[in-house]
């Protein structure tokens, strides 16, 4: 698919990037665009928390997981001499060499397709794409044969393979590189379908999604990967995984359920900040982690506290993650609403070039807290 | 309730390969029925297909599997091994001292023709220098230059008409360039200003004419080729439709990466297959972003895939201007014979600068091998050595060429960089051919507020303000 965006080169000249695009200093980039890639981690404090990049958490759980099965590798388009196109893969070549960390052809759609072959044979791949919008060139092997392969074989053939790459927002790079796929990936009986937003939820979703023996879809996101999180210390253990279909509450609240996932989650914890601010509502603000299997029960509990719900997702709105979520809450725990469920959304359209245009087809801060308020009658 | 959801017979619904059975062409009249579809084939096609037909005669010295015609039988079993056969040649017709070599070789352009592409080889490589800069500076999002690979896109254009197809890559500037672009048209779509016929809606360097019948640039790597093969089937059809319209050939332009996606070899299968009037013209520099061509494949080159899809083929020296012209000539001559046919190209040449303005090819090249190769060949020196030794350009030429055309560049560049904005009306167009019921209520909305607020909203760097949004 398209080579020419060198992605890692660009976060690294953000500050070059917000000179040429004056937007990429508004709010909608600020928390993550703008964020230093080269973070190093910090010294432990006395609780045992380090900060640590969703870079260096992605990093991290990938060597462990090649460190401790000799089944694992992963392959890609850059992953092994270049570092891997945003350095997720930094450091993995040298250290397992070049049998657990491959360069391949540009051949989406041949590359996965080996790596289909290869979990079909026992292995345990790690697929990478340079993003999930090149990934259209091998959807046919993730849907067809990585997703349905164990239930056409009978059960005789089960496929441990993780996909993962960034996906959805991201700044500047246009229509055909800026699509959300979870509602894509999420509607497919076979796959497991994750997305993390913190650095823990990087490492052990990633860890999880290794281990797993179906194949696993991880929808990370580009602006994440210089963000830093405090990591606890079990967290950064070699034996921490994140279970799949359990969501986390990120805030507690009674006033209202925010339920998001990926760089949303983020935005969220922020509007509901500015929202007791400005008016002193308590916003509940849920972290679903896992797309497919999604965890309704947490979703329930929490509507059934604070009586309002609202989906925040930065796909297109029709057919969407958010339109699942008010779908189920609708079917689970209507009579528990006192307004109707609402969803922030990317915008209907294909994204646009133009900055501003570009950050207002997706959910922002102010949006999310104004919705909310609306929600909220405030 | 248990609901059945077929909207197709089960027959129709699976692929029989090798066979081109009624049942897979019928459409099923009532939903969910599970009739098999059985209409006879007509008279006309059973016939063909009886005539095409072959069987095997006994004690024949040849194959006479449907698969392979001509093959002879042999009694050792053999593998063939690619390290057998000799790489495919390099045609050349001038050195890189500019020294002619292909005695058959006569330039077919006046001077001054020749001296106007060597202009627009320079004009691409100047404008590449400045953009590059400028988007270093920050007044750019992106670029992507094509230093070293000039000579395959300006001459490769220069051998065809106006009327021709092109569908490029993205690092085909001397196309456009050759074929009429103005280096405002080009500044226009890197600023995204309202003369952009893109409406600023794509990355810089994706360039696209109507007038000059070359296709927008689109982002994902290699859709362009079987679109290609489309077009050249498309352009085949309408000839036969209206023997008025002038012979047309479709040039399709991609890298030796993007020859590594299924797409290429569907284009190519495709394209054979159905006889289409295309040329399929492969830069292979040598890189893709960072993947040098021996991870990318371990073949001779593209060139030797050609073959294996029975398409005529041939490996140029991309360096070579009048080389490059030559085999693009001849090229639009075979790709029009016998009702039209694809042609393959592979340029050979090396991508001198870095792939885009986001990356630094120096972290998995030498410096070294650029300098050396800056050094030894580059296809604007090359035709400047053959023209100054023809005696139709000098020091002082080369010199008030470079001036002037910086000149011109940075003039277009400072005009397109004052130029308005495309009409905030663009924002709802083209999402689909009409405007929907919804994006025009929204237009209304936006309207209304821009007419109650008028202090609030600036709309100065738009062309035509809030006056693009009346009907």
């Amino acid at each position: 698919m398209s080579r020419y965006l060198r992605p890692a080169a660009r976060l690294a000249a953000t500050a070059r990037a917000s000179a040429v695009r004056p937007a990429a200093t508004s709010s909608f980039l600020s928390r993550a665009a703008v964020v230093p890639s080269q973070q190093k981690r910090t010294y432990a404090d006395a609780s045992g928390v380090k900060e640590y990049t969703v870079r260096e958490a992605l990093n991290e759980a990938l060597a462990e997981e090649l460190e401790a099965n000799p089944k694992v590798f992963i392959l890609g388009e850059e992953v092994a001499q270049y570092n891997g196109a945003y350095k997720v893969t930094k450091g993995l070549l040298d250290r397992f060499g070049d049998k657990r960390v491959i360069d391949t052809p540009i051949t989406e759609s041949g590359f996965t397709g080996l790596a289909v072959g290869a979990a079909l044979s026992g292995l345990h791949p790690v697929c990478e794409f340079m993003t999930f919008n090149f990934a259209m060139q091998a959807i046919d092997q993730v849907v067809n044969s990585a997703a349905k392969t164990l239930y056409m074989s009978g059960g005789i053939q089960p496929c441990n393979i993780t996909f993962r790459g960034p996906n959805g927002f991201a700044a500047g790079v246009a229509a055909q590189h800026s699509q959300d796929y979870s509602a894509w990936y999420g509607s497919v009986p076979g796959l497991k379908v994750v997305s993390p937003w913190s650095a823990e939820d990087a490492k052990g979703l990633l860890k999880a999604a290794i281990r797993d023996p179906n194949p696993v879809v991880v929808l990370e996101n580009e602006l994440l990967y210089g963000q830093s999180f405090p990591m606890s210390e079990a967290a950064q253990k070699d034996d921490f995984v994140i279970p799949f279909g359990k969501a986390k509450i990120e805030r507690a609240g009674k006033d209202l359920t925010i339920v998001s996932l990926s760089r949303c989650v983020g935005q969220s914890l922020v509007a509901a900040e500015n929202l007791k601010k400005k008016y002193g509502v308590e916003c509940e603000v849920i972290n679903l982690r896992s797309v497919k299997p999604l965890d309704i029960e947490t979703i329930v509990k929490s509507v059934k506290k604070t009586h309002r719900l609202m989906a925040v997702e930065s796909g297109f709105p029709a057919f969407g993650v958010g339109a699942e979520i008010l779908a189920l809450t609708m079917e689970y725990a209507f009579d528990y609403l006192d307004a109707p469920a609402q969803r922030v959304t990317g915008a209907d359209v294909p994204t646009p070039y133009a900055a501003k245009l570009e950050e207002m087809a997706f959910p922002t801060e102010p949006l999310i807290e104004q919705y909310a308020a609306k929600l909220l009658r405030l | 309730m248990k609901r059945i959801r077929l909207s197709r017979p089960p027959s129709a619904l699976l692929r029989r390969p090798g066979t081109q059975q009624p049942a897979l062409l019928c459409k099923s009249t009532a939903l969910g029925s599970s009739t098999r579809c059985s209409a006879p084939a007509p008279a006309q096609q059973q016939q063909r297909r009886h005539a095409s037909s072959i069987s095997q005669r006994p004690d024949s010295k040849h194959v006479m599997f449907p698969g392979a015609v001509k093959s002879a039988f042999i009694n050792t079993m053999r593998f063939e091994q690619p390290s057998t056969y000799p790489a495919l040649a390099t045609y050349r017709a001038v050195d890189q001292n500019g020294a002619v070599v292909d005695p058959a070789f006569t330039p077919d352009l006046s001077d001054e023709e020749v001296v106007k592409l060597y202009r627009d080889m320079l004009t691409v490589s100047i404008m590449d220098l400045i953009m590059f800069d400028a988007q270093r500076q920050g007044r750019l999002s992106f670029y992507m230059v094509s230093a070293g690979e000039e000579a395959v896109s300006v001459a490769t254009a220069s051998a065809l008409a106006k009327e021709n197809v092109v569908f490029c890559q993205y690092r085909e500037q001397g196309v456009f360039k050759q074929r009429g672009f103005t280096l405002a048209d080009f500044m226009n779509q890197l600023f995204a200003n309202q003369k952009d016929p893109g409406k600023g809606r794509n990355m810089p360097v994706h360039y696209g004419s109507k007038e000059l019948n070359i296709h927008t640039i689109s982002s994902p790597l290699a859709t362009q080729l079987p679109q290609a093969s489309g077009a050249a089937y498309a352009l085949k059809i309408q000839r036969m439709q209206d023997p008025s319209i002038p012979e047309r050939v479709v040039a399709a332009y991609f890298g030796e990466g993007a020859a590594s996606e299924g797409d290429f070899h569907a284009a190519l299968n495709i394209a054979a297959t159905r006889s289409c009037p295309v040329i399929f013209i492969c830069r292979n520099n040598g890189y893709a972003i960072s993947t040098p061509t021996l991870e990318q494949y371990r073949g001779d080159g593209i060139a030797s895939r050609g073959l294996g899809y029975g398409i005529e083929t041939i490996r140029v020296d991309g360096n070579d201007f009048w080389a490059v012209r030559e085999t693009m000539k001849r090229a639009r001559e075979l790709a029009l014979q016998d009702g039209g046919k694809p042609v393959l190209i592979e340029a050979m040449t090396y991508r001198v600068s870095h792939h885009s303005t986001s990356d630094d090819s120096f972290a998995y090249r030498a410096k070294v091998e650029v300098e050396d190769w800056k050094r030894r060949d580059n296809p604007i020196s090359r035709l400047r050595k053959w023209m100054e030794a023809k005696g139709c350009w000098d020091e002082n030429k080369e010199k008030e060429a470079r001036e002037s055309i910086r000149r011109d560049v940075l003039k277009a560049f400072s005009e397109a960089e004052r130029e308005k904005k495309p009409p905030i009306r663009t924002m709802f167009e083209d999402i689909y051919e009409e405007l929907t019921p919804d994006l025009r209520n929204q237009m209304k909305e936006l309207k209304s507020q821009l007419e109650r607020y008028p202090d609030e909203y600036d709309l100065g760097e738009f062309e035509g303000g809030r006056a693009s949004l009346d009907k």
